[in-house]
């Protein structure tokens, strides 16, 4: 189970960037300011769910209106919710390693699945441990996306980028960003090394380090969301070792030379889902609003919003040619067959690890 | 009750006077000392397994001072910190000595909102329009190949020299500053005096002007010191953690594990170097002269 600490840093390095003044602004203003009233609901999300074109639809739909609060951190949204009256929050998006944590804490109502289209959700995702405790379903999966690399493809050859092999090759010597967050990076090498994220173990670790140092003459910087798409895109770089779709897709559009991949060896995913808060006053309109969010048109306006773009759980999502290519959707199968969720490892291995990660960082 | 041989409005204003100081020791007290020594004892404390245990050990120092990569964060800072120091001076001097003596004075005021200038953007943005000037597709180096001086773009951002390129922007505008507010105290009569009495420029300058504008030179230089060395942003975009300095290693400490215990320890070190600095500088900080 993910601490909170550990759900603090892990989703404060992923989406910070991505949210940060959004969730600062959900920090200061913890209560909704219209307050609770029977035509609105108040939902606690990550940035992607602010998006007019997947609220609008279901606001006009109920004739209520959506408060949105946005925040940057399972350790964030706690915290917000702590100093909440119970009832005050209907809906929350979560990082499913941290449902078992958030259920802990008695905040989340359990879930009836018949109500639920798992059957439209692609597989893996609905099979994940995560969403359940004690056998009881708290959260579903609504969206995901990987660790991968993403790329300036006329810089590159595609080929090479289908193999965990890149982070080594000469070819790109100095022409390579990594994503700054170090357990995924070092979960990634682990992978190409035959060991599966959750067989970590302190043992693997020597060798795990031996692999990282050894990538750091093709690296030219290491940093947030922001600085690796400013490097990809002003072409102080060429690829971001440990992004993906979350990094490049939302500027495919407009920039086509941008791509990304998981490697052949095995990709890492991230997934998030939503959940229905045990003392909402609304549930009927809470679990109406997830089925929308997990509705082929909700799915198709999460996974290309304007905060960032990932794949959406349900695979009847309505995603245009252009999008589904952008996010290689016929490729999913084949990406979640080879896949395994990122995991939040042993304290102890954690923090060798985050020296592992600063002694890369120093390393000339 | 008023004191035996003072009048009474003297008295009034030193109780006024007593009284109004408080609110500086509250504030001082609860919002630095307290926490300082709060810092100083969580530096003996650990965090094991995810938690933090109260426990007293030197681990954390031990642990600093004997890993080479954590070790070599200091002495990164210390350097960056004194090459931004060395060159922002070298720029700072003149630009301040032609704005006090060569510039009109009734154009040293624009020039001095000029010089201002850079202050007045965010630390982030400033941070990040660099990276448009000097990545590979830049500004700077779309015009030196259009131009024919390079054929091949430069590699100028993500590494110390775009992390100093940064600090260079801000601190020479604060050291011009402090060391122009110094020059233009330094009376005119001395330089007419050093003149009559047959000296030649270099000699006045050497003399006089250099050595009486020195407080300047010296509070710009700590203010610098303090905040170059204790800046996280610069180094996080410009330098692309190509190498890490003590605020990154905090930050990694705190962002990543939470473990405050180490970063303490950090934190603390860098607070003794500041310290130093101050010693081997102190006779000189004159804040009156600035």
């Amino acid at each position: 189970m993910g601490s909170l600490r550990n759900t603090i840093r892990r989703k404060v390095t992923r989406r910070s960037f991505v949210a940060g003044a959004a969730g600062f602004a959900a920090a200061s203003a913890v209560l909704p300011k219209t307050g609770h009233t029977a035509d609105e609901l108040n939902v606690l999300v990550w940035c992607d769910h602010a998006d007019k074109k997947l609220l609008a639809p279901f606001e006009a739909k109920h004739n209520i209106k959506i408060n949105v609060k946005t925040y940057e951190g399972t350790g964030a949204a706690v915290s917000i919710i702590e100093q909440s009256s119970p009832g005050d929050w209907d809906v929350l998006v979560i990082d499913t390693p941290d449902v078992p944590m958030v259920v802990g804490k008695g905040l989340l109502a359990p879930m009836d699945e018949s109500t639920l289209p798992l059957s439209d959700l692609l597989k893996p995702l609905t099979s994940a441990a995560f969403n359940h405790v004690n056998g009881v379903r708290y959260a579903v999966p609504e969206k995901f996306g990987y660790y991968g690399v993403a790329y300036n493809k006329e810089k590159v050859n595609p080929a090479d980028m289908r193999s965990a092999q890149v982070m080594w090759n000469n070819k790109y010597k100095g022409r390579v960003a990594v994503y700054d967050y170090y357990f995924p990076t070092m979960q990634l090498i682990a992978i190409s090394m035959g060991i599966k994220p959750d067989a970590i173990s302190m043992n693997d670790l020597p060798k795990i380090r031996e692999k990282l140092l050894a990538m750091k003459p093709n690296i030219k910087m290491v940093g947030d969301i922001v600085s690796v798409q400013n490097a990809l895109v002003n072409g102080d770089v060429d690829m971001i070792i440990n992004g993906a779709e979350f990094v490049v897709s939302g500027l495919m559009p407009t920039m086509p030379q941008l791509d990304w991949t998981i490697f052949d060896e095995g990709g890492l995913m991230w997934i998030q889902g939503l959940s229905v808060f045990k003392d909402s006053k609304k549930k009927k309109l809470a679990f109406d609003f997830v089925n929308h969010v997990l509705s082929p048109e909700g799915q198709g306006a999460l996974a290309t919003s304007e905060c960032y773009w990932a794949m959406p759980a349900n695979k009847k999502a309505v995603l245009s040619a252009a999008e589904k290519k952008i996010l290689r959707w016929d490729e999913q199968a084949a990406f979640l067959g080879r896949s395994v969720p990122s995991t939040i490892g042993r304290a102890d291995i954690d923090s060798e690890m985050l020296d592992i990660w600063t002694e890369f960082l120093q390393k000339k | 009750m008023s004191a035996p041989g003072k009048p009474v409005a003297a008295n009034i204003q030193f109780e006024l006077s007593r009284w109004a100081v408080h609110p500086a020791i509250i504030f001082t007290l609860v919002f630095f000392i307290i926490p300082l020594v709060a810092m100083v004892i969580i530096s003996f404390w650990q965090r094991i397994y995810g938690k933090l245990q109260a426990s007293w050990t030197v681990a954390n120092y031990e642990k600093f001072f004997g890993r080479d990569y954590l070790l070599e964060a200091l002495y990164n800072s210390i350097e960056v910190t004194l090459l931004t120091l060395a060159i922002s001076i070298l720029l700072a001097y003149p630009l301040a000595y032609i704005l006090a003596y060569k510039v009109p004075s009734r154009w040293q005021r624009f020039v001095l909102i000029l010089t201002v200038l850079p202050f007045w953007t965010a630390y982030v943005v400033r941070s990040y329009s660099w990276l448009l000037i000097i990545s590979e597709n830049g500004i700077l180096n779309v015009a030196l190949i259009a131009i024919g001086l390079i054929d091949q773009p430069l590699e100028m951002a993500y590494g110390r020299g775009a992390t100093v390129l940064g600090f260079v922007h801000f601190f020479t505008m604060l050291l011009t500053l402090t060391i122009y507010a110094n020059l233009v105290q330094i009376k005119a009569s001395y330089h007419k005096a050093a003149a009559d009495l047959g000296a030649n420029p270099l000699q006045i300058f050497f003399r006089i002007t250099f050595p009486l504008s020195i407080p300047g030179v010296a509070v710009g230089a700590f203010i610098t010191f303090v905040i170059a060395i204790g800046d996280y942003i610069t180094p996080q975009i410009l330098g692309g953690s190509t190498e890490v300095l003590v605020p990154q290693a905090i930050m990694l400490q705190i962002a990543r594990a939470a473990n405050f215990p180490m970063a303490s320890v950090m934190s603390i070190t860098l607070m003794i170097v500041v310290v130093i600095v101050y010693f081997i500088i102190g006779k000189y900080l004159k804040m009156d002269r600035i």
